[in-house]
């Protein structure tokens, strides 16, 4: 019997935006995903297939026109949802989270989710330097820094730390790695895996970063023009040939090329090899064995 | 490209920048810079060490609080030479939101070349092509406010390339981009700076991409601390993650089975240089066991 809790459904999903004007664009054309508890899921595909048109339907920023998505317990389809109740317990941190950032100063705005929440002034004081420090941003050198006057990868980190301050049961990322520094994106990787592990959250994360990618996620979804096109664990979906994975926009980790090419040139190893530690492991193997 | 002129296209002496405010920010402290026609520059450093407010300093968008940024001759804190300057030096930044200027994808592509005074029909010309580098020819009537990400950065980049510039920024503009999509759009860019002489600074994350740069300068709390190419640069993989950057995966693979024991050079910077070492290695090997079994 399985007993794992399906937390998100979405079944067949079509979305058009700008529906009845010259402008529409049909982004999704019959989605479908399924993510269980305690799960990382990589969303990844082309640009403009539909990713961040899919992710939005999560936490009720866009309704589902046709086809279904269920979140926990929430039936988005239904117009008399409760989608504040819902975006309580599902965060999302968009595409560009420039968009995302709207107080004037960086303490308020991370804890502008935990005052909603009903939070005393000294847990919401809590949970913000909790936060704040999780991405690495000093709580008390960062908090009263105007928001607008951020690097990009400054803004990018207030925003994950508004959403984490929310603790999330399932949290939804919109690459959020994109201009990150290597060392904030090891910190952030580290940190979904701890929560993952320690509190049981749930991940979906849109990304390009395919080693990023191979780090955190369970399980992958390919989106192409506005259909699930692939799904898979990362390994599975990274031994596809190269051309198969090129038509949806992907390429192998480089790490994987290098043994490809190595393969290809006789030297007897293991294609499959998706990281740094994995390939040093099987080169040792095979140069030593000669 | 390597360097064909014996002056720079853009010289930075020893350049400041504090952002006034109840909190004076120091971003910049003393960078001193040249930047040769035709030259391929990496910029990577970590968050906040001054990397866009350098870029924002190539073309007069910020000026130095002290200190002096020559573009050729022109010094950019001299009014008059405002449009050559920005004529010269193209930017493209991560946030393409904030760079859109019109209703339609093909009027803000032209809106850079326009302000260049080009009769129509080189007008037309240059959109078209620009357009057709970033694989949006497609989108041309489509209204730039609605793409998706990756879509905005390609219509970005087409209207900086549209201008033609003698130097492009790119600021983390790539970075949205799907990887077969970003490696389109970064060669084409290479093409043109080997074609045409274009020199490119890229400003990004990804230590892969740097690593395909001529020349890598690394940032640091607004300090320029290490200048060179790539694989003198990844050679200090320590003094690198100490300042919260990294290693290309390939460079770092290098490094692993150098520790090893096997004879690999550790700053090793792509794919097919790993490649060709490993099976210089394999065949050195297979030589030696050989001559074993044989003697
Ligand atoms: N607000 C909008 N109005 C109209 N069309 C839109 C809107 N947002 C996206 N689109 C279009 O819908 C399609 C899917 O866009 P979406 O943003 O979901 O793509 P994506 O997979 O997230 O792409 P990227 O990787 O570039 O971010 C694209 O063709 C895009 O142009
Ligand atoms: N308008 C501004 N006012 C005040 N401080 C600013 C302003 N813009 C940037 N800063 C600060 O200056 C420093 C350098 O910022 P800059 O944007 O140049 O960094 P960066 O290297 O591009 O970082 P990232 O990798 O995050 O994009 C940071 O500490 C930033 O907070
Ligand atoms: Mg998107
Ligand atoms: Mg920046």
């Amino acid at each position: 019997m399985d007993t794992r809790e399906l937390v998100i459904e979405v079944r067949d999903l079509v979305y058009t935006h700008l529906r009845d004007t010259p402008f529409a664009v049909q982004a999704l054309k019959g989605v479908d995903m399924e993510v269980w508890r305690g799960e990382a899921v990589a969303v990844l595909g082309p640009t403009g297939s539909g990713k961040s048109t899919l992710v939005q339907h999560l936490n009720g920023l866009l309704r589902p026109q046709h086809g279904r998505v269920r979140v926990l317990d929430y039936d988005l389809s239904d117009p008399n949802v409760d989608v504040r109740a819902l975006r309580r317990r599902v965060g999302l941190v968009f595409q560009f989270p420039e968009a995302q950032l709207f107080e004037r100063y960086v303490g308020d705005d991370v804890a502008f989710g935990p005052r909603q929440l009903g939070l005393s002034r000294e847990e919401v004081r809590a949970r913000v330097r909790e936060a704040m420090e999780a991405v690495g941003l000093d709580f008390e050198g960062f908090k009263d820094r105007l928001t607008f006057t951020l690097s990009g990868g400054e803004q990018r980190r207030v925003a994950l730390a508004g959403v984490l301050a929310l603790r999330p049961e399932i949290l939804i990322l919109d690459e959020p790695l994109a201009g990150l520094d290597p060392a904030g994106r090891r910190r952030l990787i580290a940190l979904l895996r701890r929560l993952k592990g320690e509190r049981g959250l749930t991940l979906v994360l849109v990304s390009h970063d395919v080693d990023d990618v191979v780090l955190l996620a369970d399980r992958c979804f390919v989106v192409a023009d506005g259909r699930t096109v692939m799904a898979g664990t990362p390994r599975e979906l990274f031994s596809h040939p190269p051309a198969t994975l090129a038509e949806f926009g992907l390429r192998p980790p480089s790490i994987m090329t290098t043994m490809h090419a190595l393969a290809d040139r006789g030297i007897p190893v293991r294609r499959h090899c998706l990281t740094v530690d994995e390939a040093a492991d099987e080169l040792a193997r095979a140069l030593e064995g000669g | 490209m390597s360097r064909t002129s014996p002056v720079p296209l853009v010289r930075l002496e020893n350049v400041h920048h504090i952002y006034a405010g109840s909190r004076p920010v120091e971003a910049l402290r003393g960078v001193s810079l040249a930047l040769w026609p035709g030259e391929h520059v990496a910029v990577i450093g970590p968050n906040g060490s001054g990397k866009s407010t350098l870029a924002r300093h190539l073309n007069a968008l910020l000026l130095p609080t002290a200190g002096d940024v020559w573009v050729k001759a022109w010094n950019t804190k001299d009014p008059r030479h405002l449009q050559d300057v920005r004529a010269t030096v193209g930017m493209v930044f991560q946030h393409p939101d904030a760079q859109i200027v019109a209703t339609v994808v093909e009027e803000d592509v032209a809106f850079g070349p326009e302000n260049l005074g080009l009769p129509r029909d080189e007008l037309r010309r240059r959109v078209d092509w620009a357009l057709d580098v970033v694989g949006m020819s497609a989108f041309r009537r489509r209204p730039p406010h609605w793409l998706s990400g990756g879509q905005k950065q390609r219509v970005a980049l087409a209207g900086a390339i549209a201008m033609r510039p003698e130097l492009l920024v790119l600021d983390e503009a790539t970075a949205l981009l799907d990887p077969i999509g970003r490696r389109d759009v970064l060669n084409a860019v290479m093409r043109l700076n080997r074609r045409e002489g274009m020199a490119v600074v890229t400003i990004t994350h990804f230590m892969e991409e740097a690593a395909l740069a001529d020349r890598v300068v690394v940032m640091c709390a607004g300090e320029v601390v290490l200048d060179g190419p790539p694989h003198r640069v990844f050679g200090h993989a320590e003094r690198l993650r100490a300042w919260g950057l990294d290693l290309p995966p390939v460079t770092q693979l290098a490094h692993r089975l150098h520790a090893l024991g096997f004879p690999i050079p550790p700053n090793i910077v792509t794919v097919e240089a790993l490649v060709e070492a490993i099976c210089r290695l394999q065949v050195a090997q297979g030589r030696e066991q050989h001559t074993q079994k044989h003697s």
